[in-house]
């Protein structure tokens, strides 16, 4: 019955946390392939909707890409939390000894992987079904890249505020899509710099900084909103 | 003293559910909350734990580590039974897979180890869940319904389990409700009396 045993570092708890939320997002790959599918459809009836003129496509591409986009990962990133809630998980990490800060971390890793990362490398290729130029392909994925790490992480803040409201998909919208807003101009700007030949470096560099930015304080801010979510 | 709360009172919303509870466990005993449904066992459980805090007021505190098992029991569906003891949101030790295993042995789920969870039935489930019993190391612990869902053997297993845990110095805190199961070594908080 000794009690006195040091903890676990935080580096295993990270790596538990990663490993258990990851391979059950696996054990399911029909939620992988959901925002994919998503993703593929709506860039698919665009062109049947506005047109086949392959010069419009290419000028309306940045902006559809990057919407479809935002709206996949929004999608998703709405139940991050609610299996956890509902299966006694969010409870048993809000009782362990370790920040939440750090295991919503963790999740929020392992599910950007899958939804968000996944999103950015296929991008490429709705790019060419939308007619992007081809030199604005590279720069479509580094910002979405980038892009959806921020994406991914606000989603989980409002998941984890909204977590335990039944129906709480309408509040949750109201409360990220403003917060998106930023994310989504940076992006399509950096995005059309590129095609129009211009410099779209200082655009992904502000997308970078507000990933790493959000990285760093959000984290924070889902482990407040999660012990709020439980306390009531 | 493992754990020691005075004066807890308890709220649900607009709802005053206990007041003025006291109790203090220590090494060696074995405490069964009883009541009426909606009485607030759970409620008190989780406030004794700490997983509510809104609505608790009073004073709680802990002499030790401690294991919450609520009603709810933390496992993924599509993860393994293994899996799921391996990486177990609060554990706060690492257990090797052969002692998962043996663990899993113990609550009869042995040639079950690497099936989906999803795949078992709630019985089973509830024993990959009663299985971190043995894998952790905290003094005392707080079960809320314990024996729900496990069969008679279920029921004996876990009896011997926590008799063994309380005799090497470990208490534990449990709702159920059925009658004493631990006779003369269990204490009763009757939570009738606490009602506001």
């Amino acid at each position: 019955m000794s009690s006195d045993r040091p903890l676990l570092s935080l580096r295993t708890v990270f790596l538990r946390q990663f490993l258990r939320h990851g391979r059950s997002i696996m054990t399911s790959p029909a939620d992988v392939a959901n925002p994919l599918l998503f993703f593929f459809m709506v860039i698919t009836l665009f062109p049947l909707g506005l047109g086949p003129d392959p010069a419009r496509l290419a000028t309306l591409a940045p902006g559809i890409l990057w919407v479809v986009a935002l709206l996949a990962s929004l999608m998703v990133s709405a139940k991050l939390f609610a299996s956890d809630f509902e299966d006694g998980s969010l409870e048993q990490l809000a009782l362990a000894p370790y920040p939440l800060a750090v295991t919503a971390l963790a999740e929020v890793s392992a599910h950007w992987l899958a939804t968000g990362f996944l999103l950015a490398l296929v991008s490429p290729l709705f790019g060419l079904m939308l007619g992007l130029p081809e030199g604005g392909l590279l720069t479509l994925l580094v910002s979405l890249l980038l892009g959806t790490i921020c994406l991914t992480i606000i989603g989980a803040l409002g998941s984890a505020l909204t977590v335990n409201i039944r129906r709480g998909g309408l509040l949750l919208s109201l409360l990220i899509i403003p917060l998106n807003v930023p994310v989504l101009i940076f992006g399509t700007t950096a995005v059309r710099e590129a095609v129009l030949g211009g410099n779209p470096e200082s655009w992904l560099a502000l997308l970078g900084g507000l990933a790493l930015g959000s990285l760093v304080v959000v984290p924070l801010a889902i482990g407040a909103a999660l012990r709020v979510s439980l306390d009531s | 003293m493992l754990l020691k709360a005075t004066q807890v009172a308890i709220e649900r919303g607009d709802r005053k559910l206990l007041s003025c509870v006291d109790l203090s466990v220590a090494g060696g005993e074995i405490w069964q909350l009883v009541g009426a449904n909606g009485v607030g066992k759970t409620s008190l459980l989780r406030g004794l734990a700490g997983v509510a805090r809104l609505g608790v007021t009073g004073v709680i505190l802990h002499g030790s580590t401690f294991l919450y098992l609520g009603h709810a029991s933390a496992l993924k569906l599509g993860l393994s039974a293994v899996d799921n003891l391996r990486w177990h949101p609060a554990s706060d030790v690492t257990a090797s897979t052969s002692q998962i295993c043996e663990s899993l042995a113990a609550v009869n789920l042995a040639g079950y180890e690497y099936r989906p969870v999803g795949a078992l039935s709630a019985g089973q489930q509830r024993r990959v869940a009663l299985a971190r019993l043995l894998l952790s190391d905290a003094p005392l612990w707080l079960l809320d319904e314990p024996f729900t869902a496990l069969d008679v053997a279920g029921c004996e297993w876990l009896e011997a389990c926590v008799r063994d845990h309380v005799n090497a110095g470990g208490a534990a805190v449990f709702t159920s409700h059925q009658p004493s199961r631990f006779g003369v070594l269990q204490q009763d908080l009757d939570l009738g009396q606490y009602v506001v």
